[in-house]
């Protein structure tokens, strides 16, 4: 991937940058790994290599700061190089791979290892290292050494901090480097052995429910904490209507809080589980209807900064078990944008910019990169989208090795056409 | 109505009240054979029923079993600890040797809610289901059905109550969704912890106090209190239950005079019912086992295709079938 002198030209696209508010007809010049020109008409010579985008928006390579790629431990189901390259079908420049793989990401080491495979892939990897070593909620991790190593963020996702004190420790720690601490956000007594949310359905269907204060209460002990210790809180998957009230008053009382949602959180509730069963299980569950109403409102009015995939390749052996047996989570790379476009901006009315700033300019901020956004001499992350275009997610269209979605045989809009990343087309749509 | 036009019998829920009246109306007929010397029909003669089993089970399996060889089928029983589930074969491959067995019937009881639902969509054998998890536990709703209406003819407007621990009870979703579409009043009692509120949505009343509703019921189901709830902090301690939700001689004094006292079984005799009680003429539990092989023999027999039964009695009077 480091052919010399890479010149493309992005002829004839809608131009969506979320970091400068732009959305217009404009081309884009590609030169040596950086953006080299956007105006209205740039004229082709001979060496351009020439992508026609017409009907199609140009938007920043995306970022999706929270995926499981189960590397290493799990390479079964999925790889650091086999995720990246599910990423760049997706649209996406850049992931943030999560610690709890086997062993954890608690050392710099691995967190080296994983940027050295990350090195074969087409996209970019900045891992999250854990909050507390071995992910046993009793002390924290080197932080610094795990910076040093590339680590962006600290997460013990899958797993709560449970004890409120190391969590304050942890962000007062953090306030040193300016990271975030990115927190799975569910008590666990709470969840007691539940599987779904807690709810009509899950009385219903004899299933042990979660209730949604699992997650509430968390957030609130979090913001709080970070009240008290300073630090940068990160709220990973919000599930919750009663979770966005919490973050909102703490934005509003200047907490530095932010959050994300996954995809499945705005198009799905919770009736999906008896309709799909396994593959509708994950951590948080799918809430109520006025919860994913809630979601989509959060969005809007940006109290949810980010939407992350979550990622979460699992074995059909592993998901075509009873439901209370099988794990929790599903895939979500290859689902995304059809996903924001067909339920974002179709059903819900939303602008490309306030759509797309949640998996580019936003993310970037909240990790530092210098990446997410579209400008001259800026590195060359470019995803090219056909919003009107329909794809139906089946199987076989799938690339990620594992097919653990509730999204097979939908039919939605929004295709990701090319991916760019580092200047080169690491994705083209056949 | 001719037949149940299902592959499956999973749920009251998915069932209608034409189809709960048909496998009544036919049970009524399978029981009038028990008192007969031979008491088997050939009605399944060359298919196999098996009965799976995930989890420990006596009085349903048996019931089924003998509903099975009733009507002169092949029967194999599959037995499998939840121990050696873990370690051992998957659902899935388990389902895949019984199908490549060619077994017509499953009959399946599992402690993971939905698990019959799961194999009913990966096989083509008729999956009954005998109780999975908290969720459903289809045909004890339909021998507690058959059996009150044995008694009283119709369900429509009698005042039902079901004590105990609701929300760990697949019987009680089950016979909460057939008395409701049946048309009865039906009041759930037990502590908060055992009665949620979320099981309003079935259009029940909740109460709290057992005395408060005990002389209104026409009929009381006991469930059996599962002693290891209290371990969860579910209720404080089984001499409180007992005070406060059990079917007690000073209680049963306070009862209606035709009042039908019901229990799925096992009893905890003196926790949930005093042991007077259990020998009440008013007490129709040993009913309730034979009524189970008579619903579970029409359940068999109507999933086979089997047209309603000339010879039944109508319950309802008045209905398509009677003659």
């Amino acid at each position: 991937m480091n052919e010399a002198e890479v010149k493309i030209v992005i002829k004839n696209g809608r131009l969506v940058d979320p970091a400068s508010k732009t959305d217009e007809r404009c081309d884009l010049l590609i030169e040596n790994e950086k953006i080299a020109d956007m105006s209205k008409k740039i004229s082709v010579k001979d060496d351009y290599g020439v992508i026609d985008a017409t009907g199609c928006l140009v938007l920043p390579g995306l970022i999706d700061m929270h995926v499981h790629f189960r590397e290493p431990g799990r390479e079964d189901i999925e790889t650091i190089y086999g995720g990246s390259m599910v990423a760049a079908k997706g649209g996406f420049t850049s992931v943030c791979t999560m610690p709890n793989t086997d062993p954890v990401i608690d050392n710099q080491a691995l967190v080296r290892f994983i940027k050295l495979e990350a090195e074969k892939g087409p996209v970019n990897v900045y891992p999250v290292a854990t909050i507390t070593k071995g992910l046993k909620g009793e002390e924290i991790s080197e932080m610094g050494e795990l910076i040093n190593a590339g680590a962006v963020g600290f997460s013990d996702d899958g797993m709560p901090v449970m004890s409120s004190n190391l969590m304050r420790r942890a962000l007062e720690y953090s306030r040193m480097f300016d990271v975030p601490i990115i927190t799975h956000s569910e008590d666990l007594d709470l969840t007691d052995e539940g599987i779904m949310n807690e709810g009509r359905n899950s009385t219903l269907l004899g299933l042990k429910g979660i209730p949604r204060e699992s997650e509430e209460v968390m957030i609130a002990r979090d913001v709080i904490l970070t009240r008290l210790a300073g630090g940068r809180l990160h709220v990973a998957h919000v599930s919750s209507g009663g979770s966005i009230e919490i973050i909102r008053r703490a934005k509003s009382d200047g907490i530095r809080v932010t959050c994300e949602t996954a995809p499945h959180y705005f198009s799905l509730n919770d009736d999906a589980v008896a309709e799909y069963l396994s593959m509708a299980k994950m951590k948080p569950p799918l809430r109520t209807e006025d919860d994913r109403k809630a979601i989509i409102e959060g969005l809007k009015r940006g109290i949810i900064d980010v939407i992350a995939s979550d990622h979460a390749p699992h074995s059909m052996n592993e998901k075509m078990q009873e439901l209370e047996y099988a794990p929790f989570g599903i895939v979500g790379l290859e689902t995304t944008v059809p996903l924001i476009v067909s339920v974002l901006v179709r059903e819900n009315g939303f602008s490309y910019l306030e759509a797309f700033d949640k998996v580019t300019v936003n993310p970037a901020r909240i990790l530092k990169l210098d990446r997410g956004e579209l400008k001259p001499g800026h590195v060359a992350d470019v995803a090219i989208i056909d919003p009107e275009k329909k794809v139906t997610i089946t199987e076989e269209s799938m690339m990620s090795k594992c097919k653990n979605s509730p999204f097979i045989g939908k039919e939605m809009y929004g295709s990701v056409r090319h991916t760019i990343c580092n200047g080169n087309v690491v994705y083209s749509a056949p | 109505m001719s037949s149940l036009k299902r592959k499956d019998l999973l749920d009251i829920q998915s069932l209608s009240v034409e189809e709960i009246l048909l496998i009544c109306r036919s049970a009524k007929y399978f029981k009038d054979i028990f008192t007969r010397s031979v008491k088997s029909v050939p009605i399944l003669r060359g298919k196999t029923v098996c009965t799976l089993f995930y989890e420990p089970s006596t009085r349903t399996r048996l019931s089924f079993e003998l509903a099975a060889k009733r009507l002169s089928s092949d029967l194999i029983n599959f037995s499998v600890s939840t121990s050696s589930v873990v370690k051992g074969e998957s659902l899935i491959d388990t389902v895949h040797t019984l199908e490549a067995m060619k077994v017509d019937y499953i009959v399946m009881r599992h402690a993971a809610s939905m698990a019959p639902h799961f194999l009913s969509r990966n096989i083509n054998a008729s999956v009954i289901n005998a109780g999975d998890g908290f969720h459903a536990h289809p045909t004890q709703a339909l021998l507690d059905t058959y059996s009150i209406m044995e008694k009283r003819g119709s369900l429509e407007g009698l005042h039902i109550g079901i004590i105990g621990d609701i929300k760990h009870s697949r019987v009680a979703r089950s016979d909460i969704e057939a008395f409701k579409k049946l048309g009865a009043r039906v009041t759930l009692c037990g502590p908060p912890t055992l009665v949620p509120d979320d099981f309003h949505l079935y259009g029940v009343d909740i109460s709290y106090n057992l005395d408060d509703i005990l002389p209104e019921l026409d009929v009381i189901n006991l469930l059996r209190i599962q002693k290891e709830r209290q371990k969860g902090s579910l209720f404080p301690s089984l001499r409180e239950y007992h005070r406060q939700f059990a079917l007690t001689e000073e209680r049963f004094r306070k009862c209606r005079e035709e009042i039908i006292v019901m229990h799925p079984g096992p009893v905890n005799r003196g926790i949930e019912i005093d042991n007077s009680i259990v020998e009440s003429p008013r007490t129709i539990i040993n009913e309730q086992v034979t009524n189970g092989v008579a619903v579970r023999m029409a359940i068999f027999y109507l999933l086979a295709g089997g047209a309603p039964l000339e010879e039944m009695n109508d319950e309802r009077g008045g209905s398509e079938n009677s003659n």
